[in-house]
């Protein structure tokens, strides 16, 4: 940083010669500079961190039995231990790996399904497209939590990366629609038709025309599959589907609920696994909106403050949407 | 027309695929885990349930495939989903046939009323952009960010155990008949208030955001300002103008979203011990009940594609433009 201030001072002889790749890079990092997707980042960026490291840094072995049963949040046990004395905080930081693992997991898979199906449906068109149609529609239809819960109900041991795999396959449906819908209006779009009038081959066109433009749209599905699949993975470690020895967050709920947390007045118990899984699942979400605000500029504006508006001297009324520039605002 | 007979079809083939789903499951599955259920209860089940198991799941390495297909749906066709192992011997269509309108009651009271209070209040977020209501949106967000059922146990700690207000599981009170009278009628609806409840809070939000964004959109329109300019009451050109367009792809992603919501509330209903049918898949799983297991699953996807088949009815009489597609 030092050094390109200090040569930007000494070869400065016109203002636009430094400031071109100064606002190309804040144009860049726009995405970033919104607080809403930067909160989303930094909470999903400390969950991977304990994700790594949670293992290490426990207190506690999670399955170390202790002669303190169902106590109540102590210095010893910041966050109580359960019906065998076992510390609860051990649990959700040995938890976080897996719970992280399968999120991602699921999420790259049914992403990498998603890209394959939508595109190629919205690229090829025609019967091809119409049955690729079908079967996302088929999928988008039929209940997923029941479809996880039959499948993995009948296998015999369901571990982390099995059911990772299994939400892939079934959660994969609505990025493929939104990536079809999306390609098909590409598809005939000037830059296209020209790549295609050079000559370049079919997988040339999809990976350096198309998949570029589609980046947002896979981000912000990639993203909402791994909520999905954090969620789902919790339910069924909940409801006792899948291995109840393994730890994730929906383990500890497991065994709270088994052992009647709620009727014995032990918040402890299930109040902080449940807190992990809604600030995660809101930085995933508030990532989300992030993206959303950088595609679409209308809502954007919609996301500032009232105050924030009214200091800008907008007054968001019908007949039209302010449509804001973040750049500009930082530059003041 | 056009459009009803297309989406006929393709309800035709979701139906299809989902009991292929079923039938193909068992298949893949490694391990047996039917034949040695059957081994132990050997002799308790007669022949003729043991031969519907056997071939619901796969177990006759006899037949062919093809044959083992044509019969498997000859078997759904009379309405033979086998024997329960758990509620033995009662067939498995009976057990469900008693939950399934417990649960049906439940999602479908639950989500008019979501989708109502979610529509309503997105509306009027998205009209009055820039006030104090953009703060509700996180906080919805929040409540859908929650996995259901934590907030169903939640909501049980707080109402049912320290406030006391709703019983904490079940569907009626036990010591009642059922029966049609005003007092069992007042008994269901005190013990689903609070199922009802949370899954209403943890739905509406999709709801309020959907709308939102469309009344963005929508107001920005040139007839929206044409009707401002007119001079017609604020109230119509919201309601009239605005709204009114806006709430067609709020039906739309309602078809979407059944499944999604259906999902929900059988996890809801396992929280609740509430006798529909998610408690009842919960049960199944629990137990290693697989014919009750893959009978709710079909069950389940049948329920969403017909309530999928009405919203789609409901949209085309909303919208003329998908009756005039044809």
């Amino acid at each position: 940083m030092a050094t390109t201030t200090t040569t930007a001072v000494t070869t400065t002889p016109t203002p636009d010669g430094a400031g071109t790749p100064a606002i190309r890079r804040r144009q860049r990092l726009l995405f970033l500079r919104n607080a809403k997707a930067m909160t989303g980042l930094v909470i999903i960026g400390v969950f991977a961190v304990l994700a790594v490291i949670g293992p290490w840094i426990a207190p506690m072995d999670p399955d170390a039995l202790s002669s303190d049963v169902l106590s109540p949040p102590s210095a010893a046990h910041w966050l109580g231990t359960d019906h065998l004395g076992k510390d609860i905080l051990s649990q959700i930081m040995v938890g976080t790996r897996g719970v992280m693992i399968v999120g991602f997991t699921a999420g790259i898979l049914a992403t990498v399904i998603g890209v394959l199906v939508g595109v190629t449906a919205g690229y090829i068109g025609g019967a091809g497209d119409e049955a690729l149609s079908a079967l996302s529609n088929v999928f988008l239809v039929i209940p997923q939590l029941p479809l996880i819960i039959v499948i993995a109900g009948q296998l015999p041991s369901a571990g982390g990366l099995t059911v990772a795999a299994v939400i892939a396959v079934t959660g994969w449906a609505w990025g493929a629609r939104v990536l079809r819908a999306q390609t098909l209006s590409l598809r005939r779009r000037d830059f296209v038709e020209a790549a295609r009038a050079n000559g370049e081959r079919t997988w040339r066109i999809l990976t350096a025309e198309i998949l570029p433009n589609l980046t947002a749209i896979i981000a912000a599905g990639f993203v909402g599959t791994v909520t999905f699949a954090v969620i789902s993975q919790i339910t069924l470690a909940f409801i006792g589907v899948t291995s109840v020895s393994d730890w994730n967050w929906g383990t500890i709920l497991f065994w709270a609920q088994q052992n009647q947390a709620l009727a014995r007045g032990a918040w402890w118990w299930f109040a902080p696994a449940g807190l992990c899984i809604a600030l995660l699942g809101m930085g995933l979400t508030l990532v989300n909106f992030g993206i959303d605000e950088f595609v679409n500029p209308r809502l954007r504006s919609t996301g500032l403050h009232a105050r924030e508006l009214r200091r800008r001297g907008i007054r968001p009324r019908i007949g039209f949407t302010p449509v804001v520039h973040e750049a500009e605002e930082g530059r003041r | 027309m056009r459009f009803v007979v297309r989406r006929g079809i393709f309800y035709l083939i979701t139906a299809w695929a989902a009991v292929t789903i079923n039938f193909v499951l068992p298949r893949l599955m490694p391990g047996d885990p039917v034949a040695a259920l059957l081994a132990k209860s050997q002799g308790q089940i007669d022949s003729s349930a043991e031969d519907a198991i056997r071939l619901l799941f796969g177990l006759d390495q006899d037949a062919s495939i093809w044959q083992q297909y044509v019969d498997y749906w000859g078997l759904l066709l009379h309405g033979n989903l086998g024997v329960s192992f758990m509620n033995f011997p009662t067939p498995v269509t009976e057990v469900i046939a008693q939950s399934l309108p417990w649960t049906v009651g439940l999602v479908g009271i639950a989500t008019v009323i979501s989708f109502t209070l979610g529509t309503l209040v997105g509306m009027g977020i998205g009209w009055r952009r820039g006030t104090w209501a953009d703060g509700l949106l996180p906080a919805t967000t929040f409540f859908s960010a929650v996995p259901y059922f934590w907030l169903g146990l939640i909501a049980i700690a707080l109402f049912s155990v320290t406030l006391g207000w709703f019983p904490a599981s079940g569907s009626y009170d036990r010591s009642m008949i059922p029966a049609l009278t005003p007092e069992f009628a007042g008994s269901v609806i005190r013990y689903g208030t609070l199922p009802a409840f949370t899954i209403v809070l943890s739905s509406v939000s999709g709801w309020i955001l959907g709308m939102r964004n469309m009344m963005v959109t929508v107001s920005s329109e040139d007839y929206v300002t044409v009707a401002q300019a007119k001079g017609l009451p604020e109230r119509s050109v919201v309601v009239g103008y605005a709204a009114r367009n806006a709430i067609l792809p709020q039906m739309s992603s309602f078809t979407l979203a059944l499944g999604f919501i259906v999902g929900g509330t059988l996890i809801m209903e396992m929280v609740f011990s509430y006798q529909g049918i998610g408690f009842l898949l919960y049960q199944a799983v629990g137990n290693h009940d697989y014919p009750l297991m893959q009978g709710c699953f079909l069950v389940i996807t049948l329920a969403v594609l017909v309530a999928n088949m009405a919203a789609d009815v409901i949209y085309a009489v909303l919208d003329p433009r998908t009756r005039q597609e044809g």
